[in-house]
């Protein structure tokens, strides 16, 4: 037992913790908003794996991460401009089209991977951190804390004004009446469908960002397949969270925590099989689902495409 | 392709618009090509596009899997005999889209039912009566998968908890869970790579006449057509729609929603387990270790562009069984990647919605 507690093993714990929890806070993120929109986001898998895919393509190409965040979140978009033409302006099905879109870019980007990266399977470098001189100095948690690369911080910024947002200003109040009551909002004169596709368009940012830290910072390579639920994961946080983006973020480490511990277990020489061990999120998941799940308040109009003028 | 039966899907104004005489048939050729055709042939130059971007050209691959699937004799078997799991895949479906419910979960579903039969098929052999075997091994599988569906059946029909995550979940959970069954309790132990007992080829599902042709086949098609007929001929059918249409005028009609939506994840989950069975008990014969061929969510699309029709669907699973089994020989010869079809599929989905938006908005400016 001795062994477990030492320093190192606490510190990446921590360490794997928030490494882990970041990709699902930001999909968390985007999708509340789509939720509060009333657009059920069902291919956010499909704009992570996008996002880790174009994340890492233009990291690798141009050897900076900063680009490579940038076309994560370029990825992200991309696929929900498709989801907001088709669901939003088109009014087709949210969730047909949600898993179209999700083996859609699962397929484009396995035959992408294949044909640019299956004989090589480059890795990026280890990435730069933020040094907080002092703070990232303190015993276990000072580096898992403080040293993290600074895309960390935006994330939890996002998270302070995600709610500033949803709270006091107008566009806040907007969304919720897209997702609420959008014949409300379209006789107030406020634009459903301007909302919605904002909506689908900043959780497409969003989740292609947390794509791109998978890609980039998790694992420093590109897998095809590599989210493995973690967008789906992303909506049951949203889903949860009533329309709160902190708690998202307490969600999402909870998740992280959760995740990291697995690996811990494996690194610490276990003999259960790795299926075992990957079955605990969701194992998690389930179990949030079963105590709180009659908790989980979802926008009365989520799901349901809008028409002008339609009965 | 099959728009006027799906009861809810007819316009009454459209069939007044089509009895109204000599336009009726130019209109009607290009509905067909608006909301087939076209879409169909936009969905192949669209993967065209991306086939040549990675540098394959599109007509050599095309004409592979068409010569490959279609006109060989035994490319023909194979995707004849690829069709008996999607089949009953797709009357899972069926029963589930019609009632309402998003079970996506048919994945774990899949792979538990088809554990369960090859766990179960090889220790009978000899005890029971070979047709005795092959029932027992079905009906486990049913039952396993219909099983897995009992917490996202309880949650929504008591807690209204929406399906369509906590099936994700358990279809992740189910698929983990199947591999770990494999490894650690079915586990054979006269083979070095982790995988269950196999079942001798002369005890699994006959093969139809001369051919390899597995005759899993026409229990395939007898599901989707029962399950059809259920849900479009049965009082039964017509409640679990009902609850479909609206649950809360189901409530008002005097139906218990709740036990109906028991029944309709305990249908589509056993139909998925059903799936799962043909599969091993008439092709595979054993399942290995981490073996997930992920039709589930493939079906998905198919279901819907076949809105929820069994004889459409049927007409659908061929197609895409020959797409499977031309891509997969393509991945050997050609060396692109099965997971082209996942792009195709995706492509097909998106063309064919756009069609139909077409074509409504059409409609509506005729009127």
């Amino acid at each position: 037992m001795g062994g477990l507690l030492t320093e190192a093993f606490l510190s990446s714990l921590f360490t794997g913790a928030i490494v882990a929890a970041v990709p699902m806070l930001l999909a968390g993120l985007g999708e509340q908003m789509s939720e509060k929109a009333g657009v059920l986001n069902i291919g956010i898998e499909g704009m992570m794996l996008m996002g880790a895919y174009m994340g890492f393509l233009v990291a690798f190409k141009t050897d900076s991460l900063w680009l490579g965040f940038l076309g994560g979140i370029l990825g992200g978009v991309l696929v929900a401009i498709v989801m907001a033409v088709l669901c939003v302006r088109l009014g087709l099905n949210q969730i047909v089209i949600g898993i179209g879109l999700t083996l859609g870019v699962e397929g484009l980007t396995a035959l992408l991977h294949h044909f640019q990266f299956s004989r090589t399977y480059p890795r990026l470098p280890a990435p730069e951190r933020l040094n907080i001189p002092g703070l990232t100095d303190l015993p276990v948690v000072g580096p898992s804390l403080f040293g993290r690369h600074p895309i960390v911080y935006l994330a939890l910024m996002a998270v302070v004004v995600l709610a500033l947002l949803y709270r006091r200003t107008n566009l806040g109040m907007t969304l919720r009446a897209a997702g609420e009551r959008p014949a409300a909002l379209d006789v107030a004169g406020g634009n459903v469908l301007g909302v919605r596709i904002f909506a689908v368009l900043f959780t497409g940012a969003m989740a292609g960002l947390g794509g791109a830290y998978l890609a980039n910072i998790g694992a420093g390579l590109f897998i095809p397949f590599m989210t493995g639920g973690a967008g789906f994961i992303g909506i049951v946080l949203a889903m949860l969270a009533r329309g709160r983006p902190l708690w998202v973020l307490i969600g999402s480490l909870i998740f992280g925590a959760a995740l990291s511990m697995t690996t811990a277990l494996q690194v610490a020489g276990s003999n259960i099989p790795t299926d075992v061990i990957q079955m605990l999120p969701f194992a998690a998941v389930m179990l949030v689902l079963v105590l709180f799940g009659r908790r989980a308040k979802l926008p009365s109009a989520l799901g349901a495409s809008y028409e002008r003028g339609a009965r | 392709m099959v728009d006027d039966v799906n009861p809810s899907s007819v316009d009454p104004e459209a069939n007044a618009a089509d009895s109204a005489g000599v336009v009726t048939e130019r209109s009607a050729f290009q509905r067909v090509l608006t909301v087939t055709v076209g879409p169909i042939v936009a969905a192949f130059l669209l993967s065209a596009i991306i086939l040549m971007l990675v540098g394959v050209n599109p007509l050599t691959y095309y004409g592979y899997i068409l010569e490959r699937s279609l006109f060989s004799g035994l490319g023909l078997e194979q995707t004849a005999t690829r069709m008996a799991p999607l089949l009953f895949l797709v009357a899972s479906l069926i029963i589930a889209f019609r009632a309402g419910i998003w079970n996506l979960g048919t994945d774990g579903q899949f792979l538990l039912g088809a554990v369960i039969s090859a766990a179960t098929a090889p220790l009978l052999v000899g005890v029971l009566p070979g047709w005795a075997v092959l029932v027992v091994g079905f009906a486990l599988a049913a039952l396993v998968g219909a099983v897995w569906s009992i917490i996202p059946a309880l949650l929504k029909a008591y807690q209204g908890v929406n399906e369509i995550i906590t099936t994700l979940m358990m279809s992740f959970l189910g698929v983990l869970l199947a591999s770990t069954l494999v490894k650690l309790v079915f586990r054979d132990p006269t083979t070095t790579v982790p995988q269950t007992r196999t079942l001798p080829v002369a005890d699994r599902l006959p093969r139809l006449f001369e051919t390899s042709i597995s005759s899993g086949l026409i229990w395939g098609l007898i599901a989707v057509v029962l399950v059809h007929l259920m849900m479009t001929r049965t009082s039964f059918g017509l409640r679990l729609r009902m609850v479909g249409a609206n649950p809360a005028a189901a409530t008002h009609a005097g139906l218990s929603v709740p036990l109906l939506t028991l029944a309709t994840f305990g249908l589509s989950a056993g139909f998925a387990g059903l799936a799962g069975a043909s599969e091993i008990l008439g092709v595979a014969g054993n399942v290995r270790a981490n073996w997930n061929p992920a039709y589930g969510l493939m079906v998905i699309p198919l279901v819907f562009l076949a809105r929820f029709h069994g004889i459409g669907a049927i007409v659908l699973v061929f197609f895409y069984s020959a797409l499977m089994i031309g891509s997969e020989s393509a991945a050997r010869r050609l060396g692109v990647p099965q997971d082209f079809t996942l792009v195709l599929v995706a492509s097909l989905l998106i063309c064919l919605g756009l069609g139909e938006y077409i074509d409504q908005h059409k409609r509506k400016k005729e009127r």
